[in-house]
């Protein structure tokens, strides 16, 4: 094809990209969304298209808030919950970091270990209610454990494969320097699998929620669990939207602190996201 | 020059038993293979203290097999190797830690000798110095450029005032005007602590530039030893520069650029 014509020149697309007069901050984007989703489902609570009984709308849930908190049941509840969760999550944790260096350092570990955690992992937790309330009773135990187990597996997993992820280039230059075995799994195996174990905590964070919810659901006395169970029966949907938000704030919280908990823990990345 | 003699070794090796104390390497005999493949077929090498010796090789012929193996990293070996106990690798790539600053990475792995903690870090920080990085002692590995990096893996060689400096292509991922930095400051670093070493490239000047003596690795053997008795600094375009760089092609078996090349990249007229 001949191109006889003069050539057309144009202004590479950046250049011409106007920058937007007002800059807003981080924060005031990210509330945007929720915000507007808040507000649509007041506005959709308030033109009656669902019953109060099926829907309940965020002015009723903030009611159910101060009414619940008033009687003190909202704290003592929320208490017990997140310290049922964070004693779970402590153990989940430890157990699963445990078992992932156990497998991910010795062949002998992951020979034996692996399978069985593989398939005890493919086994629904929450199937698991009934008989931790026979081994355990109906006391803390059982919950704790239900929960601790649902964070063992995440951690497990996401640490076991970083572990055997980390750079073999660096555990090679790593013995050439003169690191023994255990200044290898200290300097650079173990910091190696952070990244690995943090989003393996996120998935335990979520999952530890999931497994108190159920487990307070069925045998307890006390737990946000327990406070939705109970506005069932008394067809208080109020209350049972009021402790799902609670569910999601907590969720947001979490993450929240694992992210911060990214950054403090793993600067050496962070500069380079920042170039 | 003795650059049409083949294949000759230095007639250190001894009927089994300790070699002269002047040798800073000593391997005879040496044979590996991968999967029933054998890349090294009784090589024998030997490399002076303070020697400066480049192994040229195309690739596939065994060059960094038979570093890894003086280097401890591959115990899987037949044959008798004989290193000194202070030994340092820098590799292609830097290999620094991430999630370590710079001067703990210079210091990876040393333990803390009659100066304590403050005796290590000054050593660690002269070391820097030495490749012209002290003011990046607390940067993180990830921002360095890759001719920063390398020069921080060089003075984490350098710390150990090694007996042995065993180069894996050191260089060979840098730009052509810093791998030219690069070349005078390993000179300079190598006239200062005179460490012995092996210097694994498949760039012939490179060779010729830095090296005393001059190794082609051709099917697993020595094909190929001579010195290079050029004056210091070195002249690519001297003339004994040249000749000892087409005998050193036609070894690798690559055709000058004296002798006519079939395919020009003029212009083709069809």
């Amino acid at each position: 094809m001949a191109d006889t014509g003069a050539i057309t020149l144009v202004r590479p697309a950046g250049t011409r990209r106007r920058r937007p007069l007002v800059r807003v901050p981080r924060l005031a984007r990210r509330i945007t969304g929720p915000v507007a989703v808040l507000a649509l489902w007041q506005l959709v609570c308030s033109q009656h298209v669902f019953s109060s009984v099926e829907v309940a709308s965020p002015v009723a849930v903030a009611d159910a808030w101060r009414e619940l908190w008033s009687q003190g049941v909202l704290q003592s509840n929320l208490l017990i919950s997140l310290q049922r969760v964070a004693e779970g999550l402590v153990l989940g944790v430890a157990a699963g970091v445990a078992l992932a260096v156990l497998c991910g350092l010795f062949w002998v570990g992951e020979d034996l270990l692996d399978p069985v955690i593989q398939a005890a992992r493919a086994v629904p937790i929450l199937g698991l209610v009934p008989l931790a309330i026979i081994w355990f009773g109906v006391g803390e135990v059982p919950k704790v454990f239900l929960i601790a187990l649902g964070c063992t597996f995440p951690i497990y997993i996401n640490t076991y494969a970083a572990i055997r992820g980390v750079d073999v280039k660096l555990v090679e230059a790593g013995q050439t320097f003169g690191l023994n075995r255990w200044g290898l799994v200290r300097t650079v195996i173990l910091p190696g699998a952070l990244p690995g174990f943090l989003v393996g905590l996120r998935f335990a964070l979520v999952s530890t929620w999931i497994v108190d919810v159920v487990a307070e659901e069925i045998n307890a006395q006390s737990g946000l669990g327990y406070l939705i169970n109970q506005a069932q029966t008394t067809d208080r949907t109020d209350i049972m939207f009021g402790c799902l938000a609670i569910y999601a704030i907590l969720g947001v919280l979490a993450d929240a602190l694992v992210r911060l908990l990214e950054r403090t823990l793993l600067t050496w990345r962070r500069s380079f996201k920042g170039a | 020059m003795a650059l049409t003699s083949k294949a000759v070794l230095p007639t250190t090796r001894q009927p089994a038993g300790e070699p002269a104390g002047e040798a800073a390497v000593f391997a005879s005999g040496v044979r590996k293979s991968f999967g029933g493949r054998e890349v090294l077929r009784s090589l024998d090498l030997s490399i002076g203290r303070g020697e400066f010796v480049a192994l040229l090789g195309r690739s596939g012929t065994g060059k960094t097999t038979l570093l890894r193996i003086l280097g401890d990293l591959d115990p899987e070996y037949t044959g008798d190797v004989l290193v000194p106990q202070r030994r340092a690798v820098v590799f292609q790539e830097p290999r620094l830690i991430p999630w370590q600053r710079v001067l703990p990475n210079v210091a990876l792995g040393l333990r803390p000798g009659t100066g304590g903690r403050a005796g290590l870090r000054h050593q660690s920080l002269s070391a820097l110095g030495e490749v012209g990085l002290a003011s990046h002692a607390h940067a993180w590995p990830i921002t360095l450029s890759g001719g920063e990096a390398q020069r921080v893996a060089l003075a984490r060689a350098l710390v150990r005032e090694p007996q042995l400096m065993l180069l894996d292509e050191p260089f060979g991922a840098l730009d052509a005007l810093t791998r030219t930095r690069m070349h005078a400051l390993l000179q300079d670093l190598c006239a200062r602590h005179r460490p012995a070493v092996l210097l694994v490239t498949h760039d012939v000047d490179e060779a010729i530039l830095l090296a005393d003596r001059a190794l082609v690795l051709t099917d697993g053997q020595i094909t190929f030893d001579a010195p290079v008795d050029l004056d210091r600094p070195r002249d690519r375009g001297d003339r004994g520069f040249t000749a000892l760089r087409n005998r050193l092609l036609a070894e690798l078996g690559v055709t000058g650029p004296d002798t006519a090349e079939p395919v020009s990249n003029g212009v083709q007229v069809s």
